[in-house]
């Protein structure tokens, strides 16, 4: 049979409810196009073909028997390698866990998993997911499926490269300062960084802990939100999960928009972001007014601290988390005279250029002396930034925003300068340190044919309404603007 | 200049990493470009403001509490493979006693 090119998750189901293929042929079909495609995007790190097969028998087998099949039965995903999965290697995109098999699964692939979706993979991204291009990954930078000589954004390049591509159906990435959003936004793909607390950290590997985030990047807003109501909610193995009850988000998708008040933030329409993006992002604007929501002009102000408080607090934690890694447990050794010399050679070597200037950042702030004007300082404004959105959800309902200022760029051109890279993280690292469920949805291309993605905002646990305004907005042609 | 050649190298030692000479100028340039970037929050008036260390609200407080239960992990055969110098049960290293 000739499978068409593009699936979303109903459609999975519907051909398998009408028998038109069985879970083991779509299998099948998406590792061809991975086969075929991967060679050039460099979107894999591993397949899981075991695995996968085994659970799409299942899947077959459930539906010879005329069971009923769970929410996601024989949907085919893609799971970010800094994602820990039991018996597949998990690298982080680094050196240093070369060859890790975790033995365990995160919570969210189990989820997933029980839920029928089928793991097809590991997918590249920045190392520790340390980057907004997916350049920092020692196993090569993933090229953007739509635009093959640009980056896929970072530093989940590799799941929303996977989804653009039609290498998978869903994918799961990892947020701590816009790594889902973004890589979505330069891709074309609806990407969706819940609450913080939404979704379980158990076996996500830590990079900055008080930010980390798992969650979906898919082919539709209603394939984020079936997604989402299969990972999120309390687990008892992540102290910091929530147990704010899960709703059944597609249930929640065909509310109107009318009425909804919309806050436009001036701050973040100011220097520095493309006018073509800013263009696609008014246009955005104007059609959610067209589909009844009202915009509101609201103020910031805590806007232009974010970036600086942002790196104080990542690379802190970072510094901390990543100290774990020192040849003893898992990954390549490198064997010095002393045990002092064996951590410093291994960790200088296995670690990349990133990794280890944030490391030495998160450890100069952190450092006697510096603490109180770095770190307490930093923390003192990520409350600042917080209270930004808690005043401003007084009075809108959601906050739209770009997600980048800037389309995908070329591989290459922006790896000279680590803080002008950073500075572009501006519109999500907010959202980020305030700890509210951000989604990036495709709002048309510019005039060279790269995607623009729209950011919408939500308050704490307002997946709902973020995800509500994004599906009539995509309805409604959003993408074609 | 906020950050010197000999401040890269006291942290590194802090944190354990070997660093090239190239290194070593490479960060030194580039921090003392995000520290000097950072000073801006100097304009912010902090003076009554609590730090923000977790965006967990405190109703959630709770779910951090469970009963204090033993749960066998038993993985030290799945684990000690992925080692690179394992030793049933454990994990070697270096000597670091001396004799």
């Amino acid at each position: 049979m000739s499978a068409p090119t593009t699936w979303t998750v109903p459609e999975v189901r519907a051909a398998l409810d009408a028998r038109k293929i069985s879970a083991r042929e779509l299998v099948k079909d998406f590792y061809a196009r991975i086969e075929k495609r991967n060679p050039e995007l460099n979107i894999f790190l591993a397949l899981s073909p075991e695995r996968a097969y085994a659970q799409a028998d299942k899947i077959d087998a459930a539906i010879a028997a005329g069971d009923a099949l769970p929410t996601l039965a024989g949907v085919p995903v893609a799971i970010k390698d800094v994602i820990s999965t039991h018996g597949i290697p998990t690298t982080c995109g680094s050196r240093i866990l070369q060859g890790y098999r975790p033995p365990y699964d995160a919570t969210a692939v189990e989820r997933l998993e029980r839920s029928g979706a089928i793991i097809l993979g590991k997918t590249n991204c920045d190392e520790f997911a340390m980057g907004s291009s997916n350049e920092n990954s020692s196993y090569g930078p993933v090229r953007n499926p739509v635009a093959p000589d640009h980056v896929p954004g970072g530093s989940s390049g590799g799941s929303a490269a996977a989804v653009a591509a039609n290498l998978s159906v869903a994918a799961l990435g990892t947020d701590t300062g816009g790594s889902i959003r973004q890589p979505g936004s330069f891709c074309g793909v609806p990407a969706l960084n819940p609450s913080y607390g939404r979704v379980s950290r158990y076996g996500l590997i830590a990079y900055a802990s008080s930010l980390d985030r798992i969650g979906p990047l898919t082919r539709t807003v209603r394939d984020a939100a079936m997604v989402m109501s299969v990972i999120a909610g309390r687990d008892p193995r992540d102290s910091t999960s929530a147990s704010v009850p899960v709703p059944d988000y597609a249930a929640g998708l065909k509310q109107s928009l009318h009425g909804l008040r919309i806050g436009i933030p001036d701050d973040y329409f100011g220097e520095g972001i493309d006018p073509e993006v800013r263009k696609k992002v008014e246009a955005g604007i104007a059609l959610l007014e067209k589909l009844g929501c009202r915009r509101i002009s609201i103020r910031m102000p805590n806007t232009d601290y974010a970036i600086a408080a942002y790196y104080i607090i990542a690379t802190a934690e970072a510094s901390s988390n990543l100290a774990r890694y020192d040849g003893v447990r898992y990954g390549p050794r490198v064997p010095g005279a002393t045990l002092i010399e064996t951590y410093q050679k291994t960790r200088g070597r296995g670690f990349g250029a990133e990794v280890k200037r944030r490391i030495v950042l998160g450890t100069y702030v952190l450092s006697a002396g510096y603490y109180d004007a770095y770190y307490l300082k930093g923390q003192k404004v990520r409350t600042l930034i917080a209270r930004d959105f808690r005043d401003a959800f007084q009075k809108v309902d959601a906050i739209v925003t770009p997600t980048s200022p800037v389309p995908a760029f070329r591989l290459g051109e922006r790896t000279a300068n680590p803080l002008q890279m950073y500075l572009a993280d501006i519109y999500t690292v907010t959202g980020s340190l305030a700890g509210v469920p951000g989604i990036s949805v495709p709002s048309g291309k510019t005039s060279a044919g790269l995607p623009v993605g729209l950011q919408i905002y939500g308050p704490a646990f307002g997946e709902d309404r973020v995800l509500q305004i994004a599906h009539a907005f995509e309805q409604a042609g959003g993408n074609d603007l | 200049m906020k950050i010197s050649k000999e401040d890269v190298l006291k942290v590194a030692a802090l944190a354990n990493l070997e660093l090239s000479d190239a290194e070593v100028d490479s960060y030194r340039g580039h921090l003392d470009d995000i520290l000097t970037y950072i000073e801006k929050l100097n304009e912010v008036d902090t003076s009554n403001v609590e730090p923000l260390a977790q965006v967990v609200a405190a109703a959630e407080d709770d779910s951090a509490l469970r009963e204090d239960v033993v749960v066998r992990a038993d993985v030290i055969t799945e684990v000690l493979p992925g080692a690179p110098d394992p030793e049933a049960p454990y994990f070697r290293v270096p000597r670091v006693i001396e004799k």
